[in-house]
């Protein structure tokens, strides 16, 4: 299976998860899919538990996906409820039993062999585990809410959600007290002296890990708060620049309002600068041959007014060949956009197996090839010209009436890493 | 035959209106929702041939209307069509069992067109969502003679054939272009459509729900 070169950063997804998100996360991370990995960690449960105190380690340290780790307009949608929320199927829940069922069995296959955690430890330690999770969960979901409210007494929640909350907490509260009690009752020596220090050790474990998650949730506090001063200030910066763009168009398109063609691009290039903040990631023109495809379309629907579509599948580091590609598919938007008389512009990019491809079809009136008017020279100098120079190819290919699609072929001379799967 | 009845959903009234005059008379518009909660409840009162679906929608997205009407035995076709590009909406509101996906900047007549498909029981492909599943599909050339031990590892690749097509319409081809190119039939074409959609509402390739996240450099 392939397996992207830039592993996805560890961070515990709020779709598609079943407990805390670790699995999905860690699954994401490592490119394989996500119930091996939750298998993995019902099997590790039978080693002594190790795979719950794993998860529970893992649940502490990975950070949840942010919605600031999104485009703007995708995580505006979600926080405004315009995108599907986190919910679990029938078939996950089915999913969790099982793999609960799976960990507890072997746990307690092994609780019967002297490998095993005895059913004296065993018991206590899983209603406690139970008590800890209900508190940990919400610990998470006030995480989650933080951009909403800054105290986390007051991420409490309002009317029915605070009382679910605190109806967590408590159970939580209880079934940490009721294992940690069992365990010190079911565990009696005769010494008094190792009696007492064993009630004092319990009650020491059991107030740190109540306590734990509260602590924690303070230290996280501190830093999305943090965050939240960078964010609100990049915030201020961007939303002072689309509103100067965005208004500096609006006042254009009022003024060339007898100029359909210039209010069409006006309004196209206004779109693509909104879009490009709001749905893509920060592509740099100069780093990649989608990107400067983009920024080449950008430019050729502005200078002629003909909107241009850029279809990008895979991309590639930019290097000389890749440029040149770029300049020459540029060039045969701009005759498209220029001769063809046709209403819009495809552009078509493909980086895979070590070559890029890209097309670039109008379907505008066309011209016969063989017989080629003195204008569309620049079509054979600075089309075809420039790509064969740097090893690659370039096809031609028009009727009368029919539009034009020229072909691009270039192979990548560094080999594209990932491309051979 | 008679006019295609159409439900149009979409949270802006100014885009409801601008494609409700654009439609004029080719379609008969039921009615019109700005919200999940409204939205289901047109589609499931006027029960119409074809949904306008907007991705991003207050109350859960278009995913959920769809949920919800199909869940209720609504028998109405979902197209979606949003301004938004984000690739794993798009194909989130494709996999829930909208029967095709159209950007916004669509022109009257070609919408018109892509209605009376989705009517007809077709897929729609844009060329960007052609784009989007060559992507999902990425690196699945099909191995001659590998596979068949898997559960099901036709739904996890793109025939030759199929990725043929895909291609072309990401090239902006119309089927009709489609099929001439290829020397086969548009019916041939349609049907090729509608199995990569099949594919994708169906495959359990886990990069289709998270392939977003990766698409980055090669």
């Amino acid at each position: 299976m392939s397996l992207p070169t830039a592993p996805a950063p560890l961070r515990r997804p709020t779709h598609g998860r079943l407990l805390g998100g670790v699995a999905s996360g860690l699954a994401d991370h490592l490119g394989v899919d996500v119930l091996w990995v939750r298998l993995a960690f019902a099997l590790l449960s039978g080693l002594s538990a190790f795979g719950v105190v794993l998860y529970g380690a893992l649940w502490i340290f990975t950070p949840v996906t942010r919605a600031d780790d999104e485009p703007a307009g995708l995580a505006a949608a979600a926080r405004t409820g315009r995108r599907p929320r986190s919910s679990l199927a029938r078939g996950d829940l089915g999913q969790l039993v099982a793999l609960g069922a799976i960990g507890l069995g072997l746990v307690l296959l092994l609780a019967r062999t002297r490998w095993g955690v005895p059913a004296r430890l065993l018991v206590p330690a899983l209603i406690a585990s139970a008590g800890l999770a209900l508190i940990w969960t919400q610990a998470d979901a006030t995480d989650r809410d933080r951009l909403a409210s800054t105290s986390w007494l007051a991420s409490l929640g309002t009317g029915r959600s605070r009382l679910l909350n605190a109806a967590r907490l408590v159970g939580g509260l209880a079934l940490v007290v009721t294992g940690l009690v069992v365990f010190s009752l079911s565990s009696s020596r005769p010494s008094a002296l190792g009696e007492t220090l064993l009630v004092l050790l319990v009650v020491v474990v059991g107030a740190a890990l109540v306590v734990g998650p509260l602590l924690w949730r303070l230290v996280r506090q501190v830093d999305t708060e943090r965050r939240q001063r960078m964010l609100s200030q990049q915030q201020a910066d961007v939303a002072a620049h689309l509103h100067d763009s965005v208004l500096q168009t609006l006042a254009l398109i009022q003024r060339k309002a007898a100029d359909p063609r210039a209010v069409v691009a006006l309004a196209r290039a206004q779109e693509r600068d909104l879009r490009g903040w709001l749905y893509g990631a920060d592509e740099d023109a100069a780093a990649s041959i989608g990107a400067a495809l983009e920024q080449a379309a950008a430019e050729v629907e502005q200078a002629h007014g003909v909107p241009v579509e850029v279809v990008a599948v895979g991309d590639a580091p930019l290097d000389d060949d890749g440029s040149a590609l770029v300049r020459a598919a540029r060039e045969a938007m701009v005759n498209a956009a220029r001769h063809a008389q046709a209403p819009v512009v495809d552009v078509y990019a493909e980086c895979a197996d070590g070559a890029v491809e890209v097309f670039v079809r109008d379907r505008g009136v066309g011209f016969d090839p063989t017989a080629v008017p003195a204008d569309r020279m620049g079509l054979r100098g600075s089309v075809v010209g420039r790509v064969e120079r740097h090893g690659g190819t370039a096809v031609v290919r028009s009727a009368p009436g029919e539009g034009t699609e020229v072909r691009l072929r270039m192979t990548l001379r560094r080999p594209v890493e990932g491309a051979q799967r | 035959m008679s006019a295609v009845r159409v439900v149009i959903v979409d949270d802006h009234a100014m885009f409801r209106s601008g494609v409700r005059a654009e439609l004029g008379d080719a379609v008969v518009v039921l009615g019109e929702a700005a919200d999940v909660e409204a939205a289901v409840a047109v589609v499931l009162q006027t029960a119409p041939d074809v949904v306008l679906l907007d991705v991003h929608l207050p109350g859960g997205g278009g995913v959920e209307v769809i949920a919800r009407c199909q869940a209720r035995g609504s028998q109405a076709r979902f197209l979606a069509l949003s301004v938004s590009d984000a690739a794993q909406d798009v194909i989130g509101v494709i996999r829930a069992g909208a029967r095709g996906y159209v950007t916004k900047t669509i022109t009257g007549p070609e919408l018109v067109a892509a209605i009376a498909r989705v009517a007809d029981d077709d897929a729609v492909f844009s060329p960007r969502l052609a784009g989007f599943v060559l992507d999902a599909f990425a690196g699945q050339e099909p191995v001659p003679g590998a596979g068949r031990q898997a559960i099901d590892p036709e739904l996890d690749r793109l025939s030759t054939r199929e990725r043929e097509v895909m291609r072309l319409i990401a090239r902006g081809y119309a089927y009709k272009e489609v099929a001439k190119e290829l020397f086969i039939s548009v019916k041939t074409v349609e049907t090729h459509v509608s199995a990569v959609l099949r594919k994708l509402q169906l495959s359990s390739r886990h990069e289709l729900t998270r392939w977003a996240a990766d698409r980055r450099l090669l």
